[in-house]
């Protein structure tokens, strides 16, 4: 399952992150914010107007902002 | 700098994550006199001040741009990398580096942390914020992450100043082994990295209540997707209210005390060549620009404490589907929004955003926003052919008018960001990923700093660039003088260029008074205004009465097509040389600004061309 798809404000563990789907720059990002394989991730906002985008996230003490397209290239897996 | 030892440069340097409390220490340790230029070749701000150590010397001390990682991914944490390695041609390495820790976000500052000590350089830790680490229900044991990382660790509040002078004694230690070779440490991957991360803050974490932090509750109000944008949109309306209405009794000061100079100067001094150049050329053309300084300082108010506060990042957040839609993000908005007021504190603020063809859609499209020097412009032409009449409760047509040109210039802006991204600055669709900060009361002091800093960036550029440019214009409308019976307009420079422009803006409606007011009015939009004052000889001693005077000859000599051709010139028209001289350096380099200039003005040429024929089609 992705990110994207996955429960509100449940704990998640990334199994996968397609880094191809990704800019270089995104993806550097991401793996400096701590969002890489292994970490637990929870989705806690969406986006406004129904289009749910973007999303942020909380990793350990931080939260993070991101788009649908980066949630969509993280495989996760509930904790 | 060095006059004694060639070896030291006598530099101390702050290095940390973004929403370290970086900078907010670094007023603390440094106070108000700091000195903020570029990075040479990059629009960086490079902000340096004063650090007093205890042994009575000081030293340089810089805030690096925040940073996650050494592997570079936007041009702030290049400048990082490259500094900190020594490897910045024209700055040298700081001698000593004091890393600046989140004491309630150890776990992931400690990453890019012993990327910094792998360096191997003199470095101490200011384990900044634990005030707000207690706040989240956290006691922290800086001997034990000392003991860990192998450096000095000193507990700090710096709004508070605690702990200040304990972190001022362990540079001074380290500086006095700043000779010493460096001892590089064991390369470490990202992976071990994190690892060795989480069982450090584990080490130094005696305790952590399961407390919520204050972060949930109010993002559930401001973040969510129904109350979180009518939050924004009512901010900004009372944003909107305060630049327009409060700034005004302090330019109209401004513009009186620039008018009693320049009173004070023509009683004082002799009719002369002279004379003119400092009152119709300095203080009439600085003046111009300088009356928006009450504006500007209001706008960098409320953005200050938007982003000392935490909320910009949430209104980027709210925003970012919508930029997302024109290729931008959400990132994009402040600077937009900062462009109604005027678009130079607006380009400006585009330094927040990473991308770099985001950025530079941004600036190219900020002056679209409409920025309030076109308001006397507006106002003055709508008042003279727009009839005042009621077109329902409550909505005015004059008003509807003006509304419609704010609009008009806000989908040309995004209409042309959609283009633009496509086009010169194409490159991947643009992302958004940023970290949300904690909430935070901003403090008094850092806005006071921030709001100066703003200011006097401001001020410099108008006593510099816009300067020069304003005196040149000024010659070009002086000379050469006029015959007796001539307009000095007719017979200057820039009346020659307004005939020569004449046969260009005819087709589009324009008549030979407007080509001719268009030419001063490069220096700042509304200077059309009293152009055309001059040009129809009225004879007035302030704009007020000269747009009054004004506004009856436009009534009677302008036909509306032509009003209409006029307006729709000024929603699009780059008429401010100030704004181009930012976006040149902000692009560094003329390339862009020249862009700028044509892709505008020929989008002027064709609005107002497609409103003049459409009006005599509709025969109005």
């Amino acid at each position: 399952m992705t990110l994207d798809a996955f429960d509100h404000e449940k704990s998640a563990r990334i199994t996968a992150v397609d880094w191809a789907a990704l800019a270089e720059d995104e993806g550097k990002r991401l793996k400096a914010l701590g969002v890489d394989e292994g970490a637990e991730v929870s989705v806690i906002h969406r986006g406004v107007f129904g289009t749910r985008d973007p999303l942020a996230i909380r990793i350990g003490r931080m939260t993070i902002a991101l788009r649908r397209a980066h949630a969509l290239a993280i495989e996760v897996e509930p904790v | 700098m060095s006059r004694d030892d060639p070896v030291r440069h006598h530099k101390v340097a702050l290095v940390g994550n973004p929403n370290s409390g970086k900078s907010a220490l670094f007023n603390a340790l440094t106070g108000a006199r700091q000195k903020i230029a570029n990075y040479p070749g990059v629009t960086v701000e490079r902000k340096a001040g004063r650090l007093a150590l205890p042994n009575g010397e000081s030293r340089e001390l810089i805030d690096l741009p925040g940073a996650y990682s050494f592997d570079a991914a936007s041009p702030d944490e290049e400048v990082t990398r490259k500094l900190v390695h020594g490897e910045f041609e024209g700055e040298a390495a700081p001698d000593v580096l004091v890393l600046v820790l989140d004491a309630a976000n150890l776990e992931q500052h400690l990453v890019f942390a012993q990327e910094v000590l792998e360096l191997g350089r003199p470095t101490v830790v200011a384990l900044n914020m634990v005030d707000l680490a207690e706040r989240d229900g956290l006691t922290l044991d800086p001997a034990a992450l000392s003991e860990a990382l192998g450096v000095p660790v000193i507990p700090t509040v710096a709004v508070r100043r605690k702990g200040l002078p304990e972190l001022a004694q362990v540079i001074a230690e380290a500086d006095a082994h700043a000779d010493e070779d460096a001892h590089k440490r064991w390369h470490l991957t990202l992976p071990e990295r994190r690892l060795a991360a989480k069982h450090m803050a584990k080490g130094a974490i005696l305790s952590k209540s399961t407390r919520h932090t204050i972060e949930n509750g109010i993002d559930r109000v401001l973040l969510n997707p129904w109350i979180g944008p009518v939050i924004l949109f009512g901010l900004l309306f009372v944003i909107f209210q305060a630049v327009f209405a409060w700034a005004t009794p302090f330019a109209d000061a401004l513009e009186g005390g620039v008018g009693a100079v320049s009173a004070l100067v023509t009683d004082t001094m002799p009719e002369s060549f002279v004379r003119d150049f400092l009152t119709e050329g300095v203080l009439a053309g600085v003046g111009s620009v300088v009356v928006f300084l009450p504006q500007i300082v209001i706008l960098f108010f409320f953005i200050l404490v938007m982003e000392a506060s935490g909320y910009m990042a949430r209104a980027a957040f709210l925003m970012d589907r919508l930029m997302a839609g024109v290729g931008l993000s959400g990132k994009s908005f402040i600077p937009l929004l900062s462009s109604f007021a005027c678009a130079i504190p607006g380009i400006m603020a585009t330094r927040s955003i990473p991308d770099a063809k985001d950025r530079l859609t941004t600036i190219l499209i900020a002056p679209l926003m409409t920025c309030s020097a076109r308001l006397p412009v507006y106002a003055v032409i709508i008042a003279a052919v727009i009839p005042s009449t009621s077109i329902g409760p409550g909505i005015g047509l004059q008003g509807l008018v003006l509304f419609a040109l704010y609009v008009a210039g806000i989908v040309g802006a995004m209409a042309a960001a959609l283009v633009l991204r496509r086009t010169v600055a194409k490159g991947a669709a643009s992302g958004f990923i940023m970290e949300m900060p904690r909430y935070q009361l901003p403090r008094i002091k850092d806005l006071a700093i921030g709001l100066w800093q703003r200011a006097w960036v401001f001020l410099r550029r108008a006593g510099t660039i816009i300067f020069v440019v304003t005196i040149a214009l000024w010659l070009m409308l002086s000379f050469p003088k006029a015959e007796p019976g001539e307009s000095q307009m007719d017979a200057s420079v820039a009346g020659m260029v307004a005939d020569g422009l004449h046969p260009i803006l005819e087709p589009i409606g324009f008549n030979r008074e407007m080509s001719l007011a268009l030419v001063p009015a490069m220096a700042a939009r509304e200077v059309a205004v009293s152009a055309l004052a001059t040009t129809y000889a009225v004879d007035a001693a302030d704009e007020e009465v000269a747009a009054e005077g004004v506004t009856d000859k436009i009534a009677a000599l302008w036909s509306l097509p032509t009003a209409l051709a006029f307006l729709a010139w000024f929603v699009f028209a780059p008429q401010c040389i100030s704004t181009i001289a930012v976006a040149r350096r902000e692009t560094n380099g003329w390339k862009w600004p020249v862009f700028m200039l044509v892709y505008l003005f020929a989008l002027a040429y064709v609005f107002a061309g497609l409103t003049y024929w459409g009006a005599v089609a509709l025969g109005l």
